[in-house]
C-alpha cells in the first residue's frame, strides 16, 4: 500500500509533464492536422533557457527558491515561445496548403535541427542543476518504508493544475479562444467570418509552446538534469499520451498524460524499468485496436 | 513602380520596421542559447557569456532580412552593392584577422557562421545581380519581369516531368555509371564506401515507396524491419553458422513477419494514427535489441558477424585450408594480388543487385493487380471498398513487401559491417528514409536516388565539419522542402489510367 502510494504520487508527477507536452501536439493538430515533430525539441529548449536562468540567479546570489522559480517560470515564458512562433512562421505557414507529408519532413527538419543546434551551442554533456527545492512532508510510514510527498511534487502538480485552468479558461472563454476552436473546426470557415487564421495559428503554437516551456522547467526541477535529448523522448510520450488520449481532444491530453505517467511509474516499479516504454506504448496500440480515436477523440466520420 | 514611389518613404520604414522586428526576434532566439554557455565540469565559473554572438546573430540576420525584403520590392541595386560589401569585408576579416579583438566583437568568435554570413550575402547580392540583369532583358524584350519570375516554379515542375519522362532512358545510363563506378580511376577505398551507403539508402528507400508512396501508409518506423533482418542474420549466422547468401532470404522473410505481425493489429487505423504506431513498434524493436542482453547482446552488439563470400570464396589474405580465397582462386586463371578493395568492390556490386533488385520489382508490381489496387486505395479508401478490394489484406501486403526489403536491406548492413549494435537503428534513420521518400517526390524511383545523393552521399563527403553536419542536415531537409513542396521530382500520377476514346479530358 505504501509502495502503491508512492508510485502513485510519482506517475502523477511524470504525468502532469507528459499531460503539458501533450496539449501543444493536440492543439497543433486539432487546427492544423499536423504532426508537430519539433514540439519535443521547445520542451527541450525550454528546459535549457529555465537552466540557464536558475544559473545566472545563481551568479547574483539569488537562491531564494520561490523567487527563483518565479523568475525562471518568466523568462522561460517568455522566451521559449519565440521557438515555437518562429518555428511555424519558417517551416509550417509556407506549406499549409502543400501535400501533408512536406510539413511532417520539414518538421521532422526542425527537430533535427534544433537539437543539434542546441548541442552545437550549449555542448552535448549533461548539465546538472543543484536542487532548487528540497523537503517534503511525510505522508506514511511502515516500518523503514517512508512515503513522502516532496515539496517539490506539490509545487509541480499545483503549477501544472493552475497552469491548466487558465488555459482551459483561455479556450472557453476568451476572443482567442474562441477564434482557436472556430479554426480546429474549419479554417476557411472562420477565415470568411472574420477570424485572422494566420494569427490564430501563429498563437495556437505560442501556447502550446508556454505550457512546453513550463513542461521543461518542471522537467529540471523534477530531475535536475538537463541535455540536449531529452526533447526526443519526452516529446514521442507525450504525442502518444496526446493520440492515447484522443488527438485534438483538450481534456484528452491532460487524460493521456497523466494515464502514460502513471503506467510509467507502475510499470517500472512493479516490472522493469527497461521496458517501461514498450509498455507505455503497448497500452497505445491496445487501446487503439478498440478505439481507433483514443479515449476522448471524436468518432472519425468518414464522408464521401 | 510608379506608384510606389509616391509613398517611398513610408515604404522604406516598413521595409525598416520588418528588419527590425526580426533582428529582434532573432535575439530573443539567441540571447540564452548562445549568449550563456553553460560550462561543463569544474570551470571556474559555471557560465560563459557571448552576449556579443547574440548581437551578431540579430543585426545579421536583420540585414540579411532587410536585404531580402528589398530585393522583393524589386531595389536590386542597394542589394548588389550591400551583399557583396558586406560579403567581402567578412571574408576578407575571417580570412587576415581571425582573433582580432574587435573581429570578435563585431563578429563570430567562430569561423563558421561567419562563413555563413558571407555566403548569404553573396548570395543575396548574386540574386540582387541576375534581378538587374533579368530586368534590362525584360525591357529589352517587352516582358513584364514579374512573368519570369513567376515562370520559375513552373520551369521547376516542367524539368520534373521532363526527368521522369528522361527518365526511362536516363535509368539506364545511371545504372551503367553505377556498374562502372568501382573501375574509374578517381574510384578510392572512401568514394566506394560512400557509394555503398547510399545505394543502400536507396534500396531502403525503394522498399519504404512502395508503403508511402504506392500504398500511401505512413510508416515512421521503417528502421524497425532494417534492425529485425540485421538481428536476423547476425544471429543466424552465429547460432547456425549458415552463410550470408542462405540466410539472406530467411532475414527478408523474418522482416516481413514482422511486418505481418505490426500490421495485423493497426493497419485499421487512419494516416495519423497509424503514424504513432508505426514510430511506437520502431521504438519498442529499438528497446527490446537493448535490454534483451543475453540473445542480442544489448548495448554492446554483435560481433564478429561473418561476410559474404563470392560463391563460397572468402575474402580473406590467406586462403583457409585446403580451399581458395578470392585473389588464390582468380590467380589460377589471371595473376592477382590480394588486396583489401576487392571485398569492397565485390560488397557494392551486392548491394546494387539487390537495389536494382527492388527497383524492378516495384516498377513490375505497379502494373499487377495488387499493385493497381495499392495505389488506388491510396487515392481514395472507400471507392475500393465498394469496389471488392479488401482494404486490410491489400495494406498489409504493401507493408510485409517493404518490410521484407528493409530485411534484406538489413541483413547486408549486418554483413557489411560485421557487427550490430542498437544505435543504428534509432528512429532518425527511419526520418531519414522516409525524407528520401518525400523529397524524392512520392512514387516517383528516380527521385529517391537523387534524394539520397543528395542526403546522404553529400554530407559523408563533409565529415570534417561533424559538428556542423547534422545542424546542416536538418536546415537543408526544411529548406529543399520549402523549395519544392511536393518533391524534387514530384509526380504522382497512377500508373494506370482509364482511357475514354470519345470523351473529352475524360479518364481522370
Amino acid at each position: 500500500m505504501e509502495y502503491f502510494t508512492q508510485q502513485l504520487i510519482n506517475g502523477i508527477t511524470l504525468g502532469a509533464i507528459y499531460a503539458l507536452i501533450a496539449i501543444g501536439y493536440t492543439m497543433v493538430y486539432g487546427i492544423i492536422g499536423m504532426i508537430n515533430f519539433a514540439h519535443g525539441e521547445v520542451f527541450m529548449i525550454g528546459a535549457f533557457i529555465s537552466i540557464i536562468t536558475f544559473l545566472l540567479l545563481g551568479l547574483f546570489g539569488i537562491t531564494w527558491a520561490p523567487l527563483a522559480i518565479l523568475v525562471a517560470l518568466l523568462v522561460t515564458m517568455a522566451l521559449t515561445p519565440l521557438y515555437g512562433w518562429a518555428l511555424e512562421r519558417i517551416a509550417y505557414r509556407p506549406l499549409r496548403h502543400s501535400p501533408r507529408l512536406a510539413a511532417l519532413i520539414t518538421a521532422i527538419g526542425m527537430s533535427i535541427f534544433l537539437q543539434n543546434y542546441v548541442q552545437l551551442v550549449q555542448g552535448a554533456r549533461i548539465k546538472p542543476l543543484q536542487p532548487v527545492v528540497t523537503g517534503g512532508i511525510e505522508i506514511m510510514r511502515r516500518d523503514d518504508f517512508v512515503v513522502t510527498l516532496s515539496t517539490m511534487q506539490i509545487l509541480i502538480v499545483v503549477l501544472t493544475v493552475t497552469l491548466m485552468a487558465g488555459f482551459t479558461l483561455l479556450i472557453q472563454r476568451t476572443a482567442l479562444g474562441r477564434a482557436q476552436r472556430a479554426c480546429e473546426q474549419d479554417l476557411k470557415m472562420a477565415a470568411l467570418v472574420g477570424v485572422d487564421v494566420d494569427r490564430t495559428i501563429a498563437l495556437t503554437f505560442v501556447m502550446g509552446a508556454v505550457l512546453a516551456s513550463v513542461a521543461g522547467l518542471i522537467f529540471l526541477l523534477h530531475y535536475g538534469v538537463v541535455d540536449f535529448h531529452i526533447g526526443f523522448n519526452a516529446g514521442i510520450k507525450a504525442f502518444t499520451a496526446a493520440v492515447l488520449g484522443g488527438i485534438g481532444s483538450l481534456p484528452g491530453a491532460m487524460l493521456g498524460g497523466l494515464l502514460i505517467g502513471l503506467i510509467e511509474a507502475f510499470w517500472s516499479a512493479y516490472f522493469s524499468v527497461e521496458y517501461k516504454d514498450v509498455a507505455a506504448f503497448t497500452v497505445l496500440i491496445v487501446v487503439l485496436i478498440f478505439r481507433p480515436t483514443g479515449l476522448l477523440g471524436k468518432p472519425d466520420i468518414e464522408k464521401v | 513602380m510608379a506608384g510606389a514611389r509616391g509613398g517611398g518613404t513610408d515604404r522604406m520604414s516598413a521595409l525598416l520596421r520588418e528588419a527590425a522586428m526580426t533582428g529582434l526576434l532573432v535575439f530573443g532566439l539567441a540571447v540564452a542559447l548562445v549568449g550563456v554557455r553553460i560550462q561543463d565540469g569544474a570551470a571556474l565559473t559555471p557560465l560563459l557569456f557571448r552576449f556579443d554572438d547574440a548581437f551578431t546573430a540579430a543585426a545579421a540576420a536583420a540585414m540579411g532580412r532587410l536585404g531580402v525584403a528589398l530585393l522583393r520590392e524589386g531595389r536590386a541595386a542597394p542589394v548588389l552593392a550591400g551583399g557583396t560589401a558586406v560579403a567581402l569585408a567578412v571574408a576578407l576579416a575571417q580570412f587576415f584577422f581571425p582573433a582580432h579583438p574587435l573581429m570578435l566583437a563585431l563578429l563570430f568568435d567562430t569561423a563558421m557562421p561567419n562563413w555563413l554570413i558571407t555566403a548569404f550575402a553573396g548570395f543575396l547580392a548574386l540574386s540582387a545581380g541576375w534581378r538587374l540583369r533579368r530586368a534590362r532583358a525584360a525591357q529589352g524584350a517587352g516582358v513584364p519581369l514579374e512573368a519570369i519570375l513567376s515562370n520559375r516554379d513552373a520551369a521547376m515542375d516542367r524539368i520534373g516531368a521532363e526527368v521522369q519522362r528522361v527518365a526511362r532512358y536516363a535509368g539506364p545510363l545511371i545504372l551503367l555509371l553505377a556498374l562502372a563506378l568501382p573501375l574509374m580511376p578517381f574510384a578510392d577505398r572512401r568514394l566506394i564506401d560512400v557509394a555503398i551507403l547510399v545505394v543502400t539508402y536507396i534500396m531502403l528507400g525503394w522498399g519504404l515507396n512502395i508503403v508511402v508512396g504506392l500504398a500511401g501508409l505512413l510508416d515512421l518506423g521503417y528502421v524497425a524491419f532494417y534492425a529485425v533482418g540485421a538481428y536476423a542474420y547476425a544471429l543466424l549466422a552465429q547460432y547456425s553458422g549458415l552463410s550470408f547468401w542462405i540466410c539472406l532470404p530467411f532475414a527478408g522473410i523474418m522482416a516481413a513477419f514482422a511486418g505481418l505481425l505490426l500490421g495485423f493489429p493497426v493497419l485499421r487505423l487512419r494516416g495519423d494514427y497509424l503514424a504513432i504506431v508505426t514510430l511506437g513498434f520502431g521504438e519498442m524493436i529499438r528497446i527490446i535489441l537493448l535490454n534483451w542482453y543475453q540473445f542480442t547482446g544489448g548495448p554492446n552488439g554483435l560481433s564478429g558477424v561473418p561476410r559474404p563470400s563470392f560463391f563460397g570464396l572468402p575474402f580473406t589474405a590467406s586462403p583457409p585450408e585446403g580451399g581458395h580465397s578470392f585473389h588464390t582462386f582468380v590467380s589460377l586463371f589471371w595473376p592477382l594480388d590480394f588486396s583489401p578493395n576487392h571485398r569492397v568492390v565485390f560488397l557494392y556490386y551486392v548491394i546494387l543487385a539487390m537495389a536494382m533488385i527492388t527497383n524492378l520489382f516495384t516498377l513490375r508490381i505497379r502494373r499487377l493487380p495488387i499493385g493497381r489496387a495499392w495505389e488506388a486505395l491510396r487515392e481514395d479508401e472507400i471507392a475500393c471498398r465498394s469496389l471488392g478490394i479488401n482494404p486490410t489484406n491489400t495494406k498489409l501486403t504493401a507493408f510485409a513487401i517493404g518490410a521484407g526489403f528493409a530485411g534484406f536491406a538489413g541483413s547486408f548492413f549486418a554483413a557489411r559491417q560485421g557487427f550490430v549494435s542498437p544505435e543504428s537503428f534509432s528512429f532518425i534513420e527511419s526520418a531519414v528514409i522516409l525524407a528520401i521518400v518525400v523529397l524524392g517526390g512520392m512514387g516517383s524511383q528516380i527521385g529517391v536516388v537523387l534524394a539520397a545523393v543528395l542526403l546522404i552521399g553529400l554530407p559523408e563527403f563533409f565529415r570534417d565539419l561533424h559538428q556542423y553536419r547534422m545542424v546542416a542536415f536538418g536546415a537543408a531537409m526544411v529548406a529543399i522542402m520549402l523549395w519544392r513542396p511536393a518533391g524534387l521530382l514530384a509526380h504522382r500520377e497512377p500508373t494506370m489510367r482509364l482511357k475514354v476514346p470519345a470523351a473529352r479530358g475524360g479518364g481522370t
